[in-house]
């Protein structure tokens, strides 16, 4: 693989601050949760006891309903395939996980505000049952997703149709600011990584980069229609991860299976060798799928727990200084946002080019 | 810490590969295909367009080394007709001093002789003239001599006297 081009002058930079920024960013979740957590065993005055981490862990994995304001949120439909068949409804049936709904086939009840659990006649969670329950619902995430994908399709379609229109012409408006988004993918990350069969896997690479890109904004609006974070959730950045290993082993070449299954070594280190190949296929899927995961998480962690400082002291001076460090985190978690749907993208198309280059 | 690492949300996991796959499908047809088509169209009419530039330029080039060419050309070509003519106008000068002359020497030639034959006519008219001038005086003068008998007689009594019967 030829990396020369990322050292260039201008893109060394570039990679150095992601790499200090990145280093940054996990040693400053690792104090705040510290601090966090420190504050809230010390125990907060007043009636309603503050925990950050509770209120942390809430807001950034996925929910039945959509929350707006105060009590207000938007009830989200649940899908349960049962062992005796599928079940409609909607999440404001748990009246916020207060009440039990008595379904077609069982009683559910919402536990811990994401977890949809059978209940027996006694009131008691039936494990048992609640095995059988496969919840398939449109949660915050899944809603918040689809908007996306909605808010994409309109987007690029659009973005075709002034293509059309303004054929042979200079881009203009919407056009001209995705445009040289479009080539940097094309020019600095398909074409190098992957040499001349770049163009077959351009919508797979564009798809990927704008579809994790958006949703690392998306997320880091803090009301509807954002406030999901589907990019910090380790399900869809293991569909992502999966999508990528089954294209690039999909498209290896016999130089790519070789390489793992009768690698140049002497035959008696196989044992050793295949193994290690094998773990290499899954393990470079799992390193996209960990590093979107944690980076975005982390992100999010490092702000709840800037704004949580305030409810933790219980004290409005601490409010300027929290919503400074707040505004510069927004700040690097745009720049993390475009850098981490770069990051994935890049090492998509490395690892595409490396199951189809061809050995001379 | 409850992050859904150990229990990743299949609900979460199958929506999303439907919604990524729809996505990429999607996108791909409408988005994806047409931009990148255009983009390429537009990138081999900007690269024709320059090498057509290129080409012009080129001709342009040729065209005008062409015509330096032709004017260099030209500019020898009227040198080397210039030398001539004057090389010929030279030897037209010659010549024509060299026929002048030897023309001239011929016409003086020929005035000399002609001169001479004048002149030796003249002179022959002359000694002509004079004998028969002389002649004539010669008679006249012998005619008054002879007009009188007596005088011819004392002529041939003269004579006679001379010649001595021997």
């Amino acid at each position: 693989m030829d990396f020369r081009h990322f050292f260039d002058s201008k893109k060394i930079s570039f990679i150095a601050i992601f790499a200090v920024l990145t280093t940054f960013s996990v040693a400053q979740t690792a104090d705040s949760a510290t601090v966090a957590t420190a504050a809230a065993s010390h125990g907060a005055h007043g009636d309603e006891k503050f925990e950050p981490t509770k209120v942390i862990m809430e807001h950034i994995s996925d929910a039945h309903d959509w929350h707006l304001w105060g009590h207000t949120s938007i009830p989200l439909p649940i899908i349960l395939y049962t062992d005796n068949g599928l079940e409609f409804f909607l999440s404001s049936q748990f009246h916020h996980g207060e009440q039990d709904y008595v379904g077609k086939y069982y009683t559910y009840r919402l536990v811990d505000k994401k977890k949809i659990q059978v209940v027996n006649a006694a009131g008691a969670v039936d494990e048992a049952a609640s095995k059988k329950v496969w919840d398939f619902s449109i949660t915050k995430n899944v809603a918040s997703m689809f908007l996306s994908v909605i808010i994409l399709v309109l987007l690029f379609s659009s973005v075709a149709r002034a293509y059309k229109k303004r054929d042979g012409k200079a881009p203009k408006g919407f056009q001209s600011f995705i445009e040289p988004i479009i080539l940097f993918v094309r020019d600095d990350i398909a074409r190098p990584n992957i040499g001349h069969t770049y163009a077959r896997f351009m919508p797979l690479l564009l798809t990927i980069f704008f579809f994790i890109w958006f949703n690392n904004l998306l997320g880091l609006i803090p009301i509807f229609p954002g406030a999901a974070n589907v990019t910090g959730n380790i399900a869809v950045t293991f569909v992502l991860a999966f999508v990528v290993l089954i294209v690039v082993n999909i498209n290896g070449n016999k130089y790519y299976w070789k390489h793992i299954l009768l690698p140049d070594v002497p035959w008696w280190l196989y044992p050793i060798m295949i193994p290690v190949e094998l773990v290499g296929v899954i393990s470079k899927p799992f390193a996209l799928m960990i590093r979107l995961f944690a980076n975005i998480t982390a992100g999010h962690i490092i702000i709840l727990s800037l704004i949580s400082l305030i409810f933790v002291f219980q004290s409005l001076a601490i409010a300027p200084i929290s919503l400074a460090f707040v505004l510069f985190m927004n700040v690097l978690e745009l720049l993390v946002a475009a850098l981490q749907a770069f990051i994935f993208t890049l090492l998509t198309a490395l690892f595409i080019g490396m199951a189809v280059e061809e050995h001379h | 810490m409850n992050f859904d690492i150990g229990n990743p949300s299949y609900g979460l996991v199958f929506w999303t590969l439907i919604a990524f796959l729809l996505l990429l499908v999607l996108l791909k047809k409408f988005a994806w295909k047409p931009i990148m088509e255009a983009i390429g169209e537009r990138e081999r009419s900007i690269e024709d367009a320059l090498a057509s530039a290129e080409k012009a330029k080129e001709e342009m080039a040729r065209l005008t080394n062409e015509n330096e060419q032709l004017l260099k050309q030209a500019r020898a070509e009227r040198d080397v007709i210039l030398k001539e003519a004057k090389e010929l106008k030279d030897q037209l000068v010659a010549d024509a001093k060299v026929l002048a002359q030897t023309e001239g020497a011929k016409l003086i030639e020929q005035a000399r002789s002609e001169i001479e034959d004048q002149k030796k006519r003249a002179l022959a008219e002359v000694k002509s003239q004079v004998s028969s001038l002389s002649l004539e005086i010669a008679r006249k003068v012998l005619q008054k001599e002879f007009e009188s008998e007596q005088k011819q007689e004392a002529l041939v009594a003269d004579l006679l006297k001379d010649v001595k019967l021997n």
